[in-house]
């Protein structure tokens, strides 16, 4: 298990290396030269050339990444071309609030998702289930924009009930919950459907199990044999789709960061791109790439905590 | 309790199911009766019904349409409600599945899973439970039973899960125990190994044992009396000595001049020429018919009932007593 994890860390530094190299290759191909930004409008070609020199964008391109990488190892990302900031540091500011939504927006949508789901499983066939699964296909359909519009539209404009934009403080703070509320509703709703269908199969599919049959026929009630034998198999499955899911949710937080204002990742990059900064647009593709990276590291030793078979599979 | 008072009566015992193609009648009126301390083995091909009869006395079977009485200790289990029903299973009456690979609960440890069957049934506390789980273990004979406990099903043997499954079904002191095929699925000598425990914990607990098996040979070891099955009804039941010395029933004739060897492969009963007949599609008349060499006309017309041939034998066919039919009908 443990061997499996570090594998799974090794793996992930090609990845990283890939995202940098795309992210360095972006930089060389687009029409703007950075040296022209930075010397301004009035910047006389000598100047520019010297900018050039400067940045070390007159070397040969593959010792240009070379020293990139090594300017990444050491945590220089480059500065902002619009206001010159640092881009590690905006980055840093940045994801704090990031992971906060996410947070936030998980912390009811997936335990909704599996009870609907599991609610539907033990009740196949009934209206409740027929409820779920229309309500959860609904939730897939609908885009998460619209949503969020919708949220924005009415609970915030015309009713006033929550705040318009912006972050209000840290989460265990009422104000930081009060600005939290839309955006998280926003974001866990993508998920909740998903989460409850995955769920809803997999309970139906393990509460055919023998191993079930042997929990009721120990004289188990239905409610202690879908806790305590059904469930912990059921959600192994469910787990994947969170992590296969997680792309989602970062596309889903960057939509849900520009609407509701939310100081994080996703509105910090769809800002470096609309205004082409794009080392600061590439440090935020460098951290949504670290994020699925670590997701997909959380998902793996899920899975050794809820299965006993992996977990000896490899010591 | 007198011997004469059946621990479990079964009458007219029906188990149907919905399918696509018609309602199907897996089990169809069966009468039978075990006393306390009896073993009656529970034999026919796959397919026969057996899983079905013995599932449904627990109501195990979801989706399953059941009729007739499952009299224990003269109460009718069909009759009870849920709560009443699941005191029933695991504590008076334990099972015992043919997979023993995939009957426990992957996820749990060895432990856990008996330390449940216990706590469901009786108020003692965790560390209680666990020195009676050990206890259990230790006398299915698994090596080192303390730490088994904190084994998980896929670090035993099929060997070992199955002596894992009996401690769980043994750990509430059953009265009744019923064991679907507990051997199938083991290789040989483990085979007789489980065979051999389940005997001597028979022997020790005095429990009632409704076994259920393909295996003629576990049938001659095991069983004080049998019952046949075919296509979903009991085809003749007797004294385990007297049906392999006497079998009424063609099917069951069948059955033995069939029986392997003893070392041989005894995997399949396929012992006689055609198959089951679909359950969708059963002859009129008589289930065996068209695969029985002793048919006679109304085989085909009119079903033979469960009658009794001698004292405690009893056979369903129009031409029992068999034996003495031929007979006579040779000297004619
Ligand atoms: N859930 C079900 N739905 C429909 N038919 C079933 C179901 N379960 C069992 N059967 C049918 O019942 C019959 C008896 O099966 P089973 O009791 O498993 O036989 P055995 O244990 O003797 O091999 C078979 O024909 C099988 O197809
Ligand atoms: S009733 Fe007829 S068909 Fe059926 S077993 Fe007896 S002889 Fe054969
Ligand atoms: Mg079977």
């Amino acid at each position: 298990m443990t061997r499996q994890l570090l594998w799974r860390l090794l793996t992930s530094i090609p990845v990283l290396l890939g995202v940098l190299l795309v992210g360095f290759l972006m930089l060389q191909v687009i029409p703007t030269d950075p040296a022209t930004i930075i010397a301004g409008p009035s910047g006389t070609a000598a100047e520019i050339e010297d900018i050039r020199r400067q940045l070390g964008l007159d070397a040969p391109i593959m010792m240009q990444f070379w020293f990139y990488l090594l300017r990444v190892m050491q945590g220089d990302l480059g500065r902002s071309i619009i206001n010159n900031a640092p881009v590690a540091s905006e980055l840093v500011t940045a994801l704090g609030p990031t992971i906060e939504l996410m947070v936030a927006s998980l912390i009811w949508a997936v335990p909704l998702g599996i009870l609907l789901g599991t609610l539907a499983a033990m009740r196949r066939g009934q209206v409740f289930d027929r409820a779920v699964t229309a309500l959860s296909v609904a939730g897939v359909s609908v885009p998460a924009f619209w949503v969020g519009l919708l949220l924005l539209q009415f609970a915030a404009f015309r009713w006033q009930l929550f705040p318009l934009q912006g972050r209000g403080g840290p989460l265990w703070t009422l104000n930081g919950l009060h600005h939290v509320a839309l955006p998280a509703l926003t974001l866990g709703l993508i998920f909740i459907g998903p989460v409850a269908r995955m769920t809803r199969t997999a309970v139906v599919e393990v509460l055919g199990a023998d191993f079930i049959r042997t929990a009721r026929a120990k004289g188990a009630s239905e409610f202690r044999v879908v806790t305590r034998h059904a469930l912990r198999t059921a959600l192994i499955p469910v787990v994947t789709l969170i992590g296969l899911q997680i792309g989602s949710l970062l596309g889903g937080a960057v939509i849900a960061e520009t609407i509701f204002g939310w100081p994080g990742i996703g509105r910090l990059a769809v800002g470096s791109i609309v205004s082409s900064d794009f080392p600061m647009a590439q440090g935020c593709i460098l951290v949504l790439a670290c994020g699925f990276i670590v997701v997909n590291f959380v998902v793996d030793a899920l899975y050794g905590l809820l299965d006993p078979r992996i977990r000896s599979k490899v010591r | 309790m007198t011997p004469d008072v059946p621990l479990i009566e079964v009458r007219g015992l029906r188990v149907g199911f919905h399918t696509s193609g018609g309602t199907v009648a897996a089990v169809d009126d069966v009468d039978f009766s075990v006393r306390t301390g009896e073993t009656l083995a529970i034999v026919g091909e796959s397919g026969s019904g057996k899983s079905v009869m013995s599932l449904s006395l627990l109501r195990l079977v979801p989706s399953a349409i059941t009729s007739g009485e499952i009299l224990f200790h003269g109460e009718d289990l069909l009759a009870k409600p849920a709560h009443a029903m699941r005191d029933i299973r695991g504590g008076r009456i334990g099972m015992i599945f043919q997979e023993p690979n995939t009957s426990l609960n992957p996820v749990q440890t060895i432990g856990d899973q008996i330390v449940e069957a216990i706590q469901l049934h009786e108020a003692v506390g965790k560390a209680a439970a666990r020195a009676r789980a050990v206890e259990v273990l230790e006398l299915t004979g698994i090596p080192s039973p303390k730490a088994r406990m904190r084994s998980y099903p896929h670090e035993l043997s099929g060997g070992m899960r199955q002596r894992a499954m009996i401690a769980m079904a043994l750990a509430c002191r059953p009265e009744l125990l019923i064991a679907d095929e507990p051997t199938t699925a083991l290789d040989v000598t483990v085979q007789a190994q489980i065979l051999d425990l389940m005997r001597e914990l028979k022997a020790n607990s005095g429990a009632a044992i409704i076994l259920i098996t393909h295996d003629l040979g576990v049938v001659a070891e095991m069983a004080d009396r049998v019952a046949v099955m075919y296509a979903g009804r009991i085809v003749e039941i007797a004294p385990v000595t007297d049906l392999f010395d006497g079998p009424e029933h063609p099917y069951t004739i069948g059955l033995l001049s069939s029986m392997p060897s003893i070392d041989g492969d005894s995997d399949t009963l396929t012992p006689i020429e055609g198959s089951m007949p679909d359950p969708l599609a059963l002859p009129a008349g008589c289930r065996f018919q068209p695969r029985c060499p002793f048919a006679i006309k109304r085989c085909a017309v009119e079903a033979p009932p469960l009658e009794t041939v001698r004292p405690g034998h009893l056979s369903a066919c129009w031409r029992a007593p068999l034996l003495e039919t031929l007979t006579r009908g040779g000297q004619q």
